[in-house]
């Protein structure tokens, strides 16, 4: 199957129709990220504990679309959390998707709720 | 009143820069702009069209991208001539008969490749080079001509600067290039026959071959090229021609609109770029100013400007009398400048030339009599000087009394011959592409608080043309900066203020051990991904925890502790010491090898790399191959690789002494030490230096009496040979030396800095080394000896460590909510195994 930007839309917290419970914190690296199955999406999670903040986004990169971005580096540029790519360090910001140092399509993000030490991820569908 | 309407005639580099200088004005926004081009595509830089052989980005050629346009409320029409000027109704017409009315019109239809009347130019096979759509016509031909003929041959028409460049273009290709040129010297107008000699000495060396001096009769074949004829039975044969013989002025509108033509094309304009009707411009190179046709960029942007200023009333703005004609290239590598009057006859001024055939360098100045005015220059092969030079001629400096020191260096004690950039005046035109002064520069640092070459460049546009001014941009910027006591300091990122040698002694200094720990501490903020990993090398420097402890902060190979591959998957390395292996052990990796379907391949390093494990593999891939007795290589680490070595005197007739029983000592020794960047070992048996040791970080030899001990060796992008720190001296001592060379290394370089680098900039340079390693001139080898043999003690093998160590282990899965594996990976096969399908 070749991965389809398509798939992967932006979806603010007011479109949440589902809230999907992923997986149980302990699953979840500290200050990093790790990669989620929700029907036919693969969904980054980042943990930025330092902050006491969780983002999630696609977990293809749009660059040469590879399945890589939940295995980057989580970092902040003017306080803005992003990740960078593992393969060619393109950064996105994890608030607005936007890539912040090239000028690729900027990526899909999703909200995140923790619920009873369980990680949730809302989508529109 | 209304607003006015100015139509610009061609969308190339000059007529785009009308667009984006009149953009860029307040008053633009009283006019109404409309942009007609002929090529199917927007303007893009026609000067480094040869870099589309290289990546075939037609985009990244793009002076703009097209929703430039439309945000700066410019209309462009791509794909559409203008085939006509109504200049009483001061219309146009285009070539689908619309028609559009004007209150200025600015032409800006460059010009057309010049093909010489030769007979049989006609045949297929003959291209001219000047759009891309020429350029993507010559790569398919190309192609077609490749597969029946491997080897097949190309010449270039033409031996200028278009044409050198076309010959790049042909190389890259995969042809055989061959430039002909009709005169006796290469780019004519810019070189002497002695440079010109050089330069062509150097381009043969290469792979180019030149004539020179010939005239090309017919060109021969029935139907598609087969070769070109010179006349007396002199003849060359190729499979396709590029001609670049020079540019005819592409000034069919002004004829048909009769406005005032030079006697050999061109449109004649005045010092306000206006042609003989005051609402019509011309600039570029259809233009004619001064009896002349400039076909370089830098005049061009200087006519856009002058339009932009005479359409807006500014009529003081007027095109100069004098035009600089200096350029400097990089062709295929070699350096080529030329500045001023570049040759000339002895009543005009006499030169100064240094040539040397050896290193295909000339330079050569010429002089006025009294020996106080630079007249000009050309440089071949080293154009280092390029700019302070040319800021001398184009400023009128005095030149010094040794003028010569210009061109051979300064050799008396200390002191450049030229001061620095500092000197110019602020009126000194720095960047040539966009008019940029010195004082502009400097104003930009000192008043505008821009610190960097990235934000100068964004607010001033000095280094976006051919980037040639960037070392000079660079020093103005230090310099400004120091005037202000701000010295350029090297940190990190935005979150640690500091050198990684001082982060490094802050650590250590304050027992810090974790990421987040020193960020609170001495950092601010909350990280990235460039401290990140540099930390974590000082991290392991300092305690020589493995990548598995903080593994969020590693960087994205030894995140997993695998090379990650272009689909994600990953290279599998273990340890093959000294690149000693048995026939078991063989076996054993080809079963695994076999086992999980994965690519195999020799490694520069002497070792195996297999490819192609997904990420849930990994775990227990390692695990058979720890139980085959194999650590982990650690080929995914800013750490020590391998350690090459050649057969030496176990085996070989010349060895002098074991090499690869040293290489297997060494590489025990040094594994796992982690490095502001990967660093490799060689130990040749003998002089003939099979192992490649001079080419390496460190490397041994073996003389007589002992081993000879280099350091500082890099192959890569800059390679560089190892400098030899001590002479036969016995196994322990080279140990030792190594031992200190590696743990100040260590201590001391920036981030992602390799040996060679870093010997360089060390002040002192290897005499320095051997004082510090030697004699000891710092007291500090005590300390370098405990700090490696700690190091050493504390050796792990991380992949054992994960195998080991369940939840190390459980970070190996592509989904952590669900056993599926990724099914977005795609292989194809590829000689007998496989590989990642290609990127689109």
């Amino acid at each position: 199957m070749i991965a389809n930007l398509d798939t992967y839309e932006s979806v603010s917290l007011a479109e949440v129709k589902v809230w999907y419970k992923a997986a149980p914190i302990s699953k979840f690296p500290k200050n990093g990220g790790a990669c989620i199955k929700y029907k036919d999406k693969q969904i980054s999670v980042f943990n930025f504990t330092r902050e006491g903040t969780w983002y999630a986004c696609q977990n293809l990169c749009p660059h040469k679309m590879e399945m890589v971005l939940s295995r980057g580096m989580i970092g902040e540029e003017n306080m803005e959390a992003k990740v960078a790519c593992p393969l060619h360090k393109n950064t996105f910001s994890l608030k607005t998707g936007e890539n912040l140092n090239g000028s690729l399509d900027a990526i899909a993000t999703y909200p995140v709720k923790i619920e009873s030490d369980f990680v949730y991820v809302g989508f529109s569908e | 009143m209304g607003m006015k309407t100015i139509i610009v005639v061609g969308n190339g580099m000059v007529g785009y820069k009308f667009c984006e200088k009149f953009a860029a004005r307040e008053e633009s926004k009283h006019f109404k702009l409309i942009v007609f081009g002929e090529e199917p595509r927007a303007a893009y830089d026609r000067v480094h069209l040869s870099e589309f052989f290289e990546n075939r980005d037609a985009k990244a050629l793009e002076m703009a991208p097209l929703e430039w346009y439309a945000d700066n409320d410019i209309e462009l029409i791509v794909n559409e001539r203008v085939t006509d000027i109504h200049r009483s109704k001061k219309t146009i017409t285009t070539a689908s008969e619309k028609e559009f009315i004007y209150d200025y019109l600015v032409l800006a239809t460059g010009s057309a490749p010049f093909v010489p009347p030769i007979q049989g130019v006609e045949k297929k096979g003959v291209f001219v080079y000047r759009t891309i759509e020429d350029l993507e016509a010559m790569l398919s031909y190309a192609e077609e001509i490749k597969k029946s003929k491997p080897d097949g041959k190309a010449a270039i028409l033409g031996g200028g600067l278009l044409g050198l460049e076309a010959g790049k273009a042909v190389m890259d290709m995969g042809l055989e290039p061959h430039v002909v040129e009709f005169a006796p010297k290469l780019m004519p107008r810019q070189l002497d026959a002695r440079s010109s000699n050089v330069l062509q000495l150097t381009l043969e060396s290469i792979g180019i071959s030149i004539h020179t001096g010939k005239a090309t009769n017919s060109i021969m074949g029935n139907g598609a090229i087969t070769g070109m004829d010179f006349g007396e039975d002199d003849k060359l044969d190729v499979d396709m021609l590029v001609i670049s013989a020079g540019i005819r002025p592409r000034d069919e509108l002004g004829k048909t609109c009769n406005l005032e033509m030079g006697v050999r094309g061109g449109i004649v304009v005045n010092d306000k770029m206006q042609t003989s009707d005051p609402t019509i411009f011309a600039i570029g190179e259809v233009a004619l100013y001064n009896q002349m046709i400039y076909g370089l960029v830098a005049p061009g942007y200087e006519m856009a400007e002058v339009a932009v200023n005479q359409i807006l009333e500014q009529s003081d703005v007027v095109m100069k009398s004098e035009i600089d004609m200096s350029t400097k290239l990089k062709l295929i590598g070699v350096d080529v400048a030329s500045f001023g009057i570049p040759y000339m006859p002895a009543e005009k001024g006499l030169s100064i030339i240094y040539e040397n055939k050896t290193k295909g360098i000339y330079k050569r100045i010429n002089v006025s009599h009294d020996g106080k005015t630079l007249l000009g220059g050309i440089m071949v092969g080293d154009a280092e000087d390029y700019s302070i030079l040319h800021q001398m001629y184009l400023n009128n400096m005095p030149l010094p009394d040794n003028a010569e020191e210009l061109i051979v260096g300064s050799r008396g004690e200390g002191g450049s011959a030229f001061g620095n950039a500092m000197d110019l005046p602020d009126t000194a035109v720095i960047c040539s592409c966009e008019a940029v002064t010195k004082g502009d520069v400097c104003c930009s640092v000192l008043d505008n608080g821009n610190e960097t070459i990235k934000d100068v460049a964004k607010a001033t546009k000095a280094t976006t043309g051919c980037g040639g001014c960037k070392p000079m941009v660079t020093d103005l910027i230090k310099e400004s900066l120091k005037t202000l006591g701000k010295t350029v300091k090297e940190r990190l990122c935005e979150h640690f203020d500091y050198s990684r040698q001082e982060l490094f002694d802050l650590a250590k200094l304050k027992g810090i051990t974790d990421y987040d720990t020193l960020l609170d501490e001495v950092g601010s903020g909350n990280g990235c991904e460039v401290c990140k990993p540099a930390v974590a090398a000082i991290f392991a420097s300092l305690y020589n925890e493995t990548a598995n402890k903080q593994e969020t902060i590693q960087d994205s190979n030894d995140r997993y502790l695998a090379n990650i591959q272009r689909n994600g998957t990953y290279s599998v390395v273990p340890r093959v010491a000294g690149g000693e292996i048995t026939p078991k052990q063989l076996m054993a990796i080809g079963r695994i090898a076999q086992k999980y379907d994965l690519y195999t391949k020799i490694t520069g390093g002497q070792r195996i790399d297999m490819f192609g494990a997904k990420l849930h593999e990994l775990p227990m891939i390692w695990e058979e191959l720890i139980a085959e007795g194999f650590e982990t290589g650690q080929a995914y680490g800013k750490s020590l690789r391998t350690v090459k070595s050649c057969v030496g005197s176990t085996w070989c007739r010349y060895g002098m002494d074991e090499s690869v029983s040293f290489a297997i000592e060494i590489e025990h020794r040094y594994k796992g030490i982690r490095s502001p960047h990967k660093f490799k070992g060689g130990v040749s048996g003998c002089i003939r230096e099979c192992a490649e040791a001079r080419g390496k970080d460190f490397g041994f030899i073996a003389v007589e009496g002992g081993w000879n001990v280099y350091l500082g060796g890099n192959g890569g992008a800059t390679p560089k040979h190892a400098l030899l720190l001590a002479e036969k001296v016995d196994k322990e001592t080279a140990i030792k030396y190594v031992d200190r060379f590696i743990m100040f290394y260590i201590k001391t370089a920036q981030p992602l800095q390799r040996t060679a680098p870093w010997l360089e900039k060390l002040e002192g340079g290897i005499t320095y080394l051997q004082n510090v390693v030697i004699n000891d001139s710092l007291g500090i080898v005590d300390e370098l000896d405990a700090e490696m043999q700690a190091l050493v003690d504390s050796y792990v093998c991380e992949w054992k460590e994960a195998v080991e160590t369940p939840e190390i282990r459980a970070r190996y899965t592509h989904f952590v909510n669900s056993e599926e594996t990724d099914n977005n990976i795609e292989f194809v096969s590829l000689r007998e195994q496989k590989m990642p399908k290609e990127w689109a």
